[in-house]
């Protein structure tokens, strides 16, 4: 098989605290090759993010670390473009000169500046936002800014798409707009996208394979889950799917009985137990997704 | 009988009355504001005539308008002795010019003494260039400090240091350095203009550079992934990250440096003789006349209120400024 385009070995991540050292992850390994969509879905504060920021370089690991295109990553770099959580989008600027920015930056002395304005306006279309390009982010809507983050990301023509929570503030309908967005430009553009979901039935929809973290602290990866779906994939038509059940029923197996999450004590935010208390039938946390 | 109980003020009808009438806008914009100046004015003239000096009594608020008066009566006839001074020189010029048509005609400045108007501009000339002269040392020196941690480090004692420094400490080692450094025959400015300046200058700085330097230490650790992730280059992150998302602290850094050099400015100009408001204060209380006193409370209130014009133009840049409505409002 090809070697993987991106990889992580055996990475470990902590962080000094007051408190001493706090371990997030342990022992993380995982390969991914072109053009996989991977999701990573996992418990709040198990590590999801932290993860996210080794591959994109904002957070070094302490020990092992990602390697991209066989190089090990030591910073931010053009091949690797994020969505944030929070769009992050830069409020003085109109929605237009935000991803000038980055085209600016990737770009500059290999485009002219008729063929950026191209560029950029290209990038707009994908994610249907030319219509707002000189607005400032006050003036749109969460879902509006969140295709901007897209756009600014995907401007950088990065060979990783990393999202942390792309959707994750948005309304359901919305969000499924987005979805299927994102599964367009990502069957156009072929690139690795790895994007951090609380989502099930997102994770389900969307991605090649599913990675379940354990709870921290020191998370790693539980289980890896492969998504075999034809593509393109139709979510009316995937809701009576029993190999869309079966992944289904698996995460929420996942989350709620092996990595169950029990409500830490106001004492200590650290004393997670991974639960091995009774649980509750399945029908009872279908909702909860 | 029940028209006088409803006016009394145990009256509940009377007491929601004045409830209502002083939560409406027009109370709240004028006539509060007006009753409070009228108390004051009251209590002042009460006051004042209590209050017995060796330059007579204490002037109340009449005796201060009187010489507000006759301080801008005296300056326009000032104004006017000027014009006839150099309507003078041309008669007698064009007269002479008739007789010797090769005569080349010289006009000599008038010298009179500067009116009250002429020492209020150069008080505001002196602080805005006291003021813009610190900014553009503060700024750049702030954002140089807020964006390294190293720097901060060794340049924080020293600003702490010379934070608290009065003004009239600095004064007499400005004036020296100044009369030993500036040495032209010709003089642009005025030592005494340049002395109140550097001293603005040098009290004003701190301020501008500790916002500027917080501001920038603190942008959202998001926006600093985002410059990270797009590997903005130093100058494209400082232009378009770090100015903008600090530019409300160093505007409000900007406004609490105005009003300090504005409150520096008098004192400077008592002592270095620059003449502006802080030099006619000096020359009053030097005069002891019996209006002295009337005239610098006049001065004082001028003071007050130019003080105030400032922070209020501060405060409506700062609002211009702001791409984000909210911080405009504090
Ligand atoms: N800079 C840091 N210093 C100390 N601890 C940190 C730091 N960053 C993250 N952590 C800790 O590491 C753990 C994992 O954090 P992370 O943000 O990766 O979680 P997450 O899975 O993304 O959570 P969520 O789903 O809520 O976003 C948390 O317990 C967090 O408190
Ligand atoms: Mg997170």
């Amino acid at each position: 098989m090809k070697k993987p385009y991106l990889q992580l070995s055996h990475l470990d991540v902590e962080f000094q605290t007051k408190t001493g050292v706090f371990t997030a992850l342990k022992n993380v390994s995982l390969d991914v090759h072109d053009g996989e969509f991977i999701s990573v879905i996992g418990h709040s504060g198990c590590g999801k993010s932290t993860v996210m920021n080794v591959i994109a370089g904002l957070t070094p690991g302490t020990r092992g670390g990602a390697l991209v295109n066989g190089r090990e990553v030591d910073g931010p770099g053009p091949d690797r473009a994020v969505v944030f959580q929070n769009h992050s989008l830069l409020p003085w600027l109109t929605v237009w000169q935000n991803v000038e920015l980055a085209v600016n930056v990737v770009f500059k002395g290999r485009k002219s500046k008729a063929e950026r304005d191209e560029w950029i306006a290209h990038n707009l279309e994908l994610v249907d936002m030319s219509h707002a390009r000189d607005k400032r982010p006050a003036e749109i809507s969460g879902g509006m800014k969140q295709r901007v983050g897209i756009a600014r990301a995907l401007s950088m023509e990065p060979k990783v798409l990393l999202m942390d929570e792309p959707f994750g503030a948005l309304d359901a309908l919305t969000r499924a707009q987005l979805q299927d967005s994102l599964m367009r430009i990502h069957s156009e553009l072929k690139n690795i996208v790895v994007m951090i979901t609380h989502d099930i039935d997102e994770a389900v929809l969307l991605s090649d394979r599913i990675v379940m973290m354990t709870n921290g602290p020191a998370a790693t990866i539980g289980e890896i889950e492969p998504v075999e779906l034809a593509r393109p994939r139709d979510r009316l038509a995937l809701a009576n799917d029993p190999e869309y059940n079966r992944k289904r029923e698996a995460l929420l197996r996942f989350l709620y009985e092996k990595q169950r999450k029990v409500e830490s004590l106001p004492s200590g935010p650290s004393d997670d137990v991974i639960g091995d208390e009774p649980v509750p039938a399945l029908d009872d946390t279908r909702g909860v997704a | 009988m029940s028209v006088i109980k409803a006016f009394s003020p145990q009256s509940p009808t009377f007491r929601l009355r004045l409830g209502k009438w002083l939560d409406s806008a027009v109370a709240e914009t004028v006539l509060l504001p007006a009753l409070g100046i009228a108390t004051f004015l009251l209590l002042w003239s009460v006051v004042a005539s209590q209050i017995n000096t060796s330059l007579g009594a204490f002037p109340g608020p009449v005796q201060v308008s009187q010489q507000a008066t006759a301080l801008i009566s005296e300056h326009r006839a000032e104004r006017e002795k000027e014009a006839a001074f150099y309507q003078r020189q041309e008669d007698r010029n064009a007269k002479r010019l008739e007789k010797e048509p090769d005569f080349i005609p010289k006009i000599r400045a008038y010298t009179g003494k500067a009116t009250y108007l002429d020492q209020i501009v150069t008080s505001i000339l002196t602080v805005l260039t006291g003021f813009v002269l610190a900014s553009l040392i503060a700024i750049p020196a702030g954002i140089v400090i807020g964006l390294s941690r190293k720097v901060h480090s060794a340049v924080n004692p020293l600003v702490q240091l010379f934070k608290p420094i009065s003004p009239l400490a600095w004064l007499p080692l400005v004036t020296m350095v100044v009369s030993a450094v500036y040495v032209t025959d010709d003089p642009m400015f005025e030592k005494s203009f340049i002395n109140s300046v550097v001293t603005v200058m040098l009290c004003s700085l701190w301020p501008t550079l500790i916002n500027t330097s917080v501001g920038v230490a603190n942008i959202e650790p998001d926006l600093q992934n985002v410059s990270r992730v797009l590997r903005l280059g130093r100058w494209t992150h400082i232009r378009r990250v770090v100015l903008p998302s600090s530019l409300p602290m160093i505007f409000t850094g900007l406004r609490l440096s105005l009003g300090v050099a504005w409150m520096v400015l008098i004192a400077a100009e008592m002592l270095a003789q620059n003449p502006g408001l802080g030099k006619f204060v000096w020359d009053e209380f030097q005069n002891g006349s019996s209006q002295s006193l009337a005239r610098i409370m006049v001065a004082v209130i001028t003071i007050g209120l130019i003080g105030f014009a400032l922070d209020r133009i501060m405060l409506y840049l700062l609002g211009r400024v702001a791409w984000d409505p909210e911080t405009a409002t504090r």
